[in-house]
């Protein structure tokens, strides 16, 4: 018979698979993170040493906003970080987040990186622009709404316009420019793509490198990223980050941000780790590790700068781009961008 | 392969209600309760819809989408019967050098996760990769624009990637009916003198047919309800929309509503496939099936065999383990190991293989209590149990994570009043909600696989053993438990190998700091540096090693057939975790 021995293996098994709860342990913080822990574990490190506070960490992609719901008032998330505004804004919908005591609505971060009732806050920044070919494109600034422009015909690459990336650009360009307009433009991208959208940002410089196309979108880090690693350095230095701006605005960016959970059970820990995100320290830290900017004003960062100059940040706040997406993505299909 | 009914139900006439009943029954309502769970909360997002997502789909992405799906399905679908079907044959029937490799490393694909097996074959043959700069430098274009040559990112390049890993579920489960069950007919054709490729078409394929359908059927879900790999390579499936409407147009229940529309036309299809193929099946004799004696090829058809065999493990395995291995090596040099990997693997073997323990007995009871009470609503149950691969596994997943959030908190709550202390959430704070949704995702594979096992045994055994005065358990306990090991075995490989691979439900129900080595190859992908992940996912593909070496072992006969004639003899029931 199989069933003893199988069940007193599987209860073995399921002990030993039950961690304590990470529970109102006192010098504990549980970070709930869409973003992948390996690009802010540095930071929380240095957290850790100096407060002797120890940060765990689970990263969901998809979903974090539901399970946190899901788990409802027992749940162990304190902090919750993303890495699209969308999600900080779906979190204050679903009414997972509370305001901390500090920080979140305090003036060095600009009002428009931030929930207006200091639910969330951005943390660092990065901006979405276009890439060009070194060696086949003079232009060294372009404004987005030129992307539709016949000239770029079978020359633009570009990953999946359903991607949150492409979606968070494409709505801040509905709250330029209005619905139809964006329609327009949309169809115009889509008529100049040199290829199918698909792959990811890397994957358009690569493209550009071997001559697929002469320009394509992506979030500024990756080119640093490309820039650091042996491997890839090929990709990074075959193209330039052009100056890319809305006509009458400045940059698309985009943004990781915190949140602190509602029934965060380490509260003030949680209060702690958000206030330490926002200091001068952490901001250089995290900007410097992944090629981003810092969110605080008066703080800078050299290399990041160095790469792709100085931020100007469209002026449009985060919950005004938020609110497009559900049209921008429905105009991705409507077009029929990805096909 | 039918069952033939047993002549009796020996629970039916023995009257009463025995403790097996008891634990039959059990069995069943936990299968039902597992798949219904997550579908019943899908369901009641899906009616609360108001969104109007499903109309926004079905005027806008629906005619591309069900094209290029189509499409999709269909190449995969060719690809995988006749790589499949052709290999397994091969094998089965012929005597040619590495066949006893080939044989086993047929199954490797298996381990592969698609996304990675996709990510791999961008960075050699995409326009910057070596193949394409190689043969540019060679024509002396000076770039891709210059001399564009087909894009592995497309439709063509997704069939291809697909079928490179799934190809395995068809080479399972026709290999099992052409080694077990075709041996007589086969070699009856050969004493009346049919040529080899008359015997393949007119006696093997034929007998085959059940089983490729349902290998086929298999791949073919695992196709439409990728994310990963369908993304990256350019393909528009209708799963894509279940995930834009969730994230990007912020509507659960449009998602849930357009999920449960799918699952309701695979449904559909299934059944009408079912209907079409009737109960056409091929009843197995009493007598022990035995392996055809196979026929030595020589020359210029031995290397045919070679080349058409090991094709399918070159393109599945040898060029995604190799790229893995180097970057898994140059990694481990510049010591840039995740310290993290150790944990992991201990972690990804103890949640398979506590899933594995807890699936494999729940299958086997839903499993016995079909052959042993033979009623409709055992049938029901077991074909019901099979839903739960049908839905995307991110689906799946949202859809556990309510039911498992309540009773989490229900116990920590009874806990509260209790003792009047906080214990947290203990499913999701522990590895159990991981090891539940396993369950939901993988019960039907299992019992498909155990069913088999059960089509082979002669219902003739049951009644013997009835009229000598065994009760139900001891049916199962005395005849039927010898006989379905192998079954079992092979159960246990799929379900071990599929539950290492996932990723949405671990993703999305994992307690804090635990990561599985799906988790941590994911991660990486995450930041867009898949190949930071290469040593998790060639753990992956090693641990998998393991089992399929156990099973060669624990039977006697040559080890290579053995393994095979094992896992693949109950192999064409795995596919039978279609839903219905």
């Amino acid at each position: 018979m199989l069933h003893r021995p199988f069940s007193r293996v599987l209860a073995a098994a399921a002990f030993l698979t039950v961690s304590p709860p990470a529970f109102a342990q006192t010098g504990v913080v549980n970070v709930y993170t869409s973003r992948e822990p390996a690009l802010i574990k540095p930071a929380l490190d240095a957290f850790t040493q100096a407060t002797a506070i120890k940060v765990n960490t689970v990263f969901i992609q998809n979903g974090l906003e539901e399970r946190v719901k899901a788990e409802g008032a027992n749940s162990p998330a304190d902090i919750i970080i993303t890495v699209d505004a969308a999600k900080l804004v779906n979190a204050v919908d679903l009414g997972i987040l509370q305001k901390p005591s500090n920080m979140l609505t305090e003036a060095a971060i600009a009002p428009s990186l931030r929930d207006p009732e200091g639910r969330w806050s951005a943390v660092t920044l990065r901006s979405r622009v276009v890439y060009a070919s070194k060696d086949r494109v003079k232009e060294n600034a372009i404004h987005y709404e030129d992307l539709a422009d016949p000239k770029w015909k079978g020359k633009i690459c570009i990953r999946s316009g359903q991607h949150p990336y492409n979606i968070s650009l494409i709505a801040a360009m509905i709250a330029h420019h209005g619905v139809e307009k964006t329609e327009a433009w949309l169809r115009g991208v889509k008529a100049n793509l040199a290829k199918k959208p698909s792959g990811g940002d890397r994957d358009v410089a690569k493209d550009i490198l071997a001559g697929v196309c002469d320009i394509g979108i992506g979030n500024t880090y990756y080119v640093g990223l490309m820039l650091k690693d042996k491997d890839q350095r090929a990709w990074g230095e075959a193209i330039k980050v052009l100056d890319s701006t809305f006509k009458n605005g400045g940059t698309h960016v985009n943004i990781s941000g915190v949140g602190l959970a509602k029934n965060a059970p380490n509260k003030a820990n949680a209060e702690k780790l958000i206030g330490f995100l926002l200091s001068d320290q952490a901001q250089v830290m995290l900007a410097t590790l992944n090629e981003e900017y810092p969110v605080r004003a008066g703080v800078s960062t050299v290399t990041t700068e160095k790469l792709f100059g100085p931020i100007k940040p469209d002026s449009f706040s985060l919950i005004q781009i938020a609110n497009q997406r559900k049209k921008a993505s429905e105009l991705v299909d409507q077009v029929g961008f990805d096909q | 392969m039918t069952a033939q009914q047993p002549l009796s139900r020996p629970g039916a006439t023995r009257g009463g209600f025995s403790s097996s009943h008891a634990r039959l029954y059990a069995g069943m309502a936990a299968g039902v309760l597992l798949i219904a769970l997550p579908l019943f909360t899908l369901m009641q997002l899906a009616l609360s819809d108001d969104s109007g997502s499903l109309t926004h789909v079905v005027s806008t992405v629906l005619p591309q989408a069900t094209r290029e799906t189509a499409l999709l399905l269909a190449g995969v679908a060719v690809l995988t019967a006749v790589f499949g079907t052709g290999s397994a044959w091969l094998v089965t029937a012929f005597e040619f050098p590495l066949r006893r490799v080939l044989a086993i490393a047929l199954v490797l694909p298996l381990a592969m996760p698609t996304y990675i097996a996709a990510a791999v074959y961008v960075e050699w043959l995409d326009a910057a990769g070596p193949v394409q700069r190689f043969i540019r430098m060679l024509v002396g274009a000076p770039t891709a624009a210059a001399f564009p040559l087909p894009s592995i990112r497309s439709l063509p390049g997704a069939i291809f990637v697909m079928s490179a890993v799934l190809y395995p579920y068809v080479y399972l489960s026709t290999r099992a009916l052409f080694t077990m069950q075709s041996a007589s007919l086969i070699e009856a054709a050969r004493s009346l003198g049919a040529k080899p490729a008359r015997i393949f078409w007119r006696v093997a394929l034929p007998l085959a047919r059940p089983a490729i359908a349902l290998g086929v059927s298999l791949c073919l879900l695992e196709t439409l309800n990728d994310i990963g790999a369908s993304e990256f390579l350019g393909v528009r499936t209708l799963t894509l929309s279940v995930m834009t409407t969730w994230l990007n147009r912020g509507s659960l229940e449009g998602a849930a509503a357009i999920a449960c529309a799918m699952l309701i036309v695979v449904i559909a299809l299934i059944l009408v496939e079912m209907l079409a193929r009737g109960n056409r099946g091929f009843t197995s004799s009493v007598k022990r099936p035995r392996a055809v004696a196979p026929k030595t090829l020589k020359g210029a058809q031995a290397i045919g065999a070679l080349s058409f065999c090991a094709t399918p493990v070159i393109a599945g395995f040898i060029v995604p383990a190799t790229f893995l291995s180097i970057q898994a090596m140059q990694r481990t040099v510049r010591g840039q190991i995740d310290p993290m990997i150790f944990d992991a693997l201990l972690m990804t073997v103890l949640l398979a293989g506590a899933a594995t323990i807890g699936i494999l007995l729940l299958a086997s009871t839903i499993a016995a209590s079909q052959r042993l009470l033979g009623t409709a609503l055992s049938r029901g149950v077991a074909r019901f149990a099979a839903l739960g691969y049908a839905v995307p596994g991110t689906v799946l997943a949202l859809g556990l994570l309510t039911p498992i959030a309540f009773f989490d908190n229900q116990i920590a709550n009874l806990w509260r009043a209790v003792t009047g202390e906080r214990i947290g959430l203990v499913l999701t704070g522990s590895g159990l909600a991981i090891i539940i949704a396993y369950h939901a995702r993988f019960l039907g594979i299992a019992i498909g696989a155990i069913e088999n096992g059960y089509a082979r045994i002669s219902p003739h055994l049951d009644d013997a053993a009835r009229m000598l005065g065994r009760s139900l358990g001891g049916i199962r306990r005395d005849v039927h438990q010898p006989l379905i090991r192998p079954a079992l075995g092979t159960a246990a490989l799929l379900v071990f190998v599929d539950a290492m691979k996932e990723l949405p439900a671990t993703l999305l129900l994992r307690p804090l700091n635990v990561e599985t080595l799906a988790t941590l190859v994911y991660a990486d992908a995450a930041r867009g540096v898949f190949e930071a992940g290469s040593l998790a996912a060639l753990l992956i593909v090693l641990i998998g090693l393991g089992p399929i070496m156990l099973i060669a072992r624990a039977n006697r006969s040559e080890p290579a057939d053995a393994l095979l004639a094992a896992s693949a003899a109950t192999g064409d029931a795995k596919a039978r975790d279609n839903p219905v």
